[in-house]
């Protein structure tokens, strides 16, 4: 192992892997609208964090972009309607979650007039207090687009409480087949741009910089052409490496700050916003629109007309796929369904499942793009070593979460482990290292949560002693206090039988 | 021969001495690592390791005739922490098997007995005498100490079910 | 200096008690499964081995060998031992729980760890003094803690490994400590004669 770092040292800047892109043709086409379905399903948890608490009835009419479930607790996000309807139910739906469980998801059955509820917009965001800016994003539901959905509000409040000096814009979108972010930084710079100054003005920000990847001219000098105007946003050129999207990687490629593994961007004066959040903080200031609908990608090698699609939430996978042009041969050479990218994206057991605030891409995958064939034993080439964007030693963590030795995994920096597949990607025995390292971050979140609740059943079980204690001592006070009352009426009793011949 | 003897003798003496008073100063009171293993146990005393209370198990898991796994309510995690602290190997996916449990109590038959509300060590039944008892399940700790005891049989052990963020992501099989 | 240095070399790698002696195998065998516990029972049996040297020359040269007691010599020896190691229970249950648990029953067996009495018998018959049977001892300790070491970091990593059904466990174990004891042989070509002066 020493010797695996001293390596680690020597080769320390070759990070990442290189990915075919397979962007296009579905980067070049033109944007397509999808017309509203007859029926969505709004997941309560689109986000990271708590779920929301729905404010609706069953039967009740709903305007679009209306108020359907509340954010609960500091880390939370709204869910609004994505069109005008009804409140058909509040129904589990499968989630967009590898476990193929369910989650509760407020079913809208579209009335197809489409029609707005009230919005309030602002002709002057720049005249807002950023509190203000922050408290608008929060109650359009504005959540990071990239693919983790955690909510922008959270993140901009944070930000401006801790005075970040760098805003840095995420246009890189590294994960091969995904073009949504370059189609919005193609057709609407402008747009983004204002988001960005929006941002910029909200957290305090000094300058700006925005980061997209080499493989994309177009983008960069759409981008480049509209942020001309700013002087402080600056569009930059980064390698084509994936994953380059990836926070950590991005800061330390565009500003050369490397954040601590045990803290996040925040705290080395930076934060990060995709493109597409951008766009969403635009409308939800400019125009009072929640966020009610996203660019996303279908593509994939099934996919018979692969593009980008405008589509409102909570429309199922499968409608998403029929409005495309559907599967080739009806999806008879279907590999992998896969929600979001091909290396972190997420296995689906089937295509009914909802579009969320976070979903970046719909892939159908042919058995030719899929990687496949059972695990060989590790031959311990290192080729992950090399990969690994975070500096870990992915064999060996593998090797001991295989022998249930997750202690000794959490101990080689399991916890720093970003799940974004270099590992597995380069690794020449096909060995599912990611999922390993997966099972053992679950393993140790549950092990966690195990600890807290033997925990709070040790403080129950005390103060049930307590209790027992409390109580009997209390039976026995007043058990010497009724022996005390009736020996002090006898002795009255036995005074006044005494007393009555006198 | 004299001098054998002697010389073994006062060697032994010597040694004897020396031994004697090191135990005095380096005498261990108890055994400080029941004490220690016991603070890690939950402290409910439900009996479901069939010990005398967490104590109990606490000093047979020290002792060697317990496993660290025998504590059902403390799971994985409790037979790791005390696995790791006595340096011992422990087949953890013997715990795996049938997942934690809890009480539930069926509404159309509970009559309001209260008598299992009185046996549950962590207080985890709610209900007044002669109104329908429920368990709360954050405090339930699944030892079945008041199945028994209902006299209408509407409390029973029933898995706890998967949820989104309880989900673990299974261990990869082969490989 | 030198030549002390050499002493603790020679007793140390180029006659291991362990691997060249074939001494001490037990605690080798049994106490070798994680580092921690490895370097305990070295250290326990550092301590022992090295008191044992000196308390054995002690005996041998100022009771022994001047009243001619020569045949009560390992009886003596393993009387000392015994309560040396009695001595090292003792203060290691009192300052460490957890390593007393782990070492468990090797701890009391240090007592009849051949590689103590071998090592207080093969010094006397080297006729050293009594710093020289210290050093002795110690350089040999030292090797015995090395090679616990090494078979301890082997074993870890053979765990990690996937071995054939048929070698798992001990035959592993025994495989992998023939091994290091071919690669110890390669020390006896360190020609320590030649180099002193």
């Amino acid at each position: 192992m020493g010797i695996l770092t001293t390596f680690k040292d020597w080769f320390g800047n070759d990070w990442g892997v290189h990915p075919d892109d397979r962007k296009r043709p579905a980067a070049d086409a033109a944007v397509r609208v999808m017309p509203v379905p007859e029926r969505l399903w709004l997941p309560l948890q689109q986000h990271l964090g708590a779920p929301a608490r729905p404010v609706v009835l069953v039967g009740q009419r709903v305007k679009k972009g209306q108020l359907l479930a509340e954010a609960q607790g500091a880390v939370s996000a709204p869910v609004h309607a994505p069109t005008s309807g009804t409140v058909a139910a509040i129904a589990e739906i499968t989630a967009p979650h590898p476990s193929g469980l369910t989650l509760p998801a407020i079913v809208v059955d579209a009335d197809g007039a489409d029609e707005w509820g009230e919005r309030v917009g602002c002709a002057d965001p720049f005249a807002l207090a950023p509190d203000e800016i922050g408290r608008r994003v929060a109650a359009a539901g504005v959540v990071g687009l990239g693919g983790a959905a955690f909510p922008s509000s959270v993140k901009l409040a944070g930000a401006a409480r801790a005075g970040v000096a760098t805003l840095i814009v995420n246009g890189s979108e590294c994960e091969p087949y995904l073009s949504c972010d370059d189609r919005l930084m193609r057709d609407a710079a402008a747009a983004i741009v204002d988001g960005i100054r929006i941002m910029r003005h909200a957290s305090g920000a000094a300058r700006v910089l925005v980061g997209i990847e080499d493989n994309k001219p177009e983008a960069l000098a759409a981008m480049a052409a509209a942020a001309a105007s700013c002087a402080e946003i600056r569009v930059c050129r980064v390698p084509a490496r994936y994953p380059m999207g990836s926070e950590k990687q991005l800061i330390q490629a565009l500003s050369g700050i490397e954040v601590p593994a045990d803290s996040r961007p925040a705290d080395v004066g930076v934060i990060v916003h995709n493109v597409g959040t951008a766009l969403a903080v635009r409308a939800a200031i400019r125009d009072g629109q929640p966020l009610i609908s996203r660019l996303l990608t279908v593509n994939g090698g099934c996919v018979v007309a692969p593009g980008n699609i405008e589509v409102r939430l909570g429309t199922l996978a499968a409608d998403v796929l029929a409005f495309a042009g559907g599967l080739h041969g009806d999806g008879l050479g279907l590999a992998r369904r896969l929600l979001g990218g091909p290396m972190m994206g997420m296995q689906i057991p089937h295509w009914r499942v909802p579009v969320v605030k976070g979903t970046s891409g719909i892939l159908a995958l042919a058995a030719d793009e899929a990687a496949a064939g059972d695990a060989d034993p590790c031959i311990r080439c290192a080729s992950c070593v090399r990969a690994c964007p975070v500096g870990l030693l992915p064999l060996e963590m593998s090797a001991r979460i295989r022998n249930d030795a997750l202690d000794a995994a959490a101990a080689l920096g399991l916890a720093d482990c970003i799940a974004c597949g270099c590992c597995a990607y380069v690794c020449p025995s096909r060995i599912p290292l990611v999922q390993y390292f997966q099972h053992a971050k679950g393993e140790l979140a549950a092990r966690e949560r195990a600890r807290l609740r033997t925990d709070a059943t040790r403080k129950l079980a005390a103060q049930r002693q307590e209790r027992l204690a409390r109580e009997a001592s209390e039976k026995a006070a007043a058990a010497a206090r009724r022996k005390a009352e009736r020996a002090a009426q006898q002795s009255a009793a036995e005074k006044l039988v005494q007393g009555e011949p006198a | 021969m004299i001098a054998a003897v002697l010389s073994l003798t006062l060697l032994g003496a010597l040694l004897g001495v020396v031994l004697g008073c090191a135990d005095r100063f380096l005498r261990v009171e108890g055994n400080p690592l029941v004490d220690e293993i016991g603070a890690l146990m939950p402290g409910s005393n439900c009996g479901q390791c069939g010990f005398p209370g967490c104590a109990g198990a606490a000093a047979a898991i020290v002792a060697g005739s317990a496993a660290p796994t025998c504590c059902p309510p403390g799971g994985k995690a409790l037979a790791a922490a005390v696995a790791g602290r006595l340096g011992l190997a422990v087949d953890l996916s013997a715990l795996a098997d049938d997942g934690p449990q809890i009480a539930g109590v069926a509404e159309e038959l509970c009559i309001g007995c209260c008598r299992c509300s009185k046996v549950c060590p962590t207080d985890a039944i709610v209900g007044a005498a002669k109104q329908i008892h429920n368990v709360l399940r954050e405090a339930c700790t699944g030892c079945a100490n008041c199945v028994d005891l209902c006299p209408t049989e509407a409390l029973l052990l029933q898995p706890v079910p998967p949820t989104l963020p309880h989900w673990v992501m299974p261990k990869p099989l082969g490989a | 200096m030198g030549e002390l240095l050499l002493l603790l070399l020679s007793t140390a790698l180029v006659n291991n008690v362990v691997l060249i002696k074939f001494l001490g195998l037990c605690p080798v065998m049994g106490v070798s499964k994680s580092m921690d516990g490895a370097l305990g029972m070295g250290l326990a049996t550092t301590f022992v081995i090295t008191l044992a040297a000196g308390a054995s020359w002690v005996l041998e040269n100022w009771l022994l060998a001047p009243l001619g007691l020569g045949y009560l010599r390992i009886l003596t020896f393993i009387l000392v031992i015994a309560a040396v190691v009695q001595f090292t229970e003792m203060f290691i249950r009192k300052s460490s729980p957890g390593l007393y648990q782990s070492l468990g029953i090797y701890l009391p067996l240090i007592t009849t760890n051949c590689a103590v009495l071998g090592v207080a018998l093969l010094n006397v018959d080297q006729k050293f003094g009594l710093f020289r049977s210290l050093l002795y001892g110690f350089g040999s300790a030292l090797g015995f803690t090395l090679v616990l070491l090494v078979f301890a970091g082997l074993r870890e990593r053979v765990a990690l490994a996937r071995v054939p059904a048929a070698f798992a466990g001990a035959p592993i174990a025994f495989v992998t400590i023939s091994l290091l004891a071919l690669a110890f042989m390669g020390f006896s070509g360190l020609n320590v004669q030649e180099v002193s002066p």
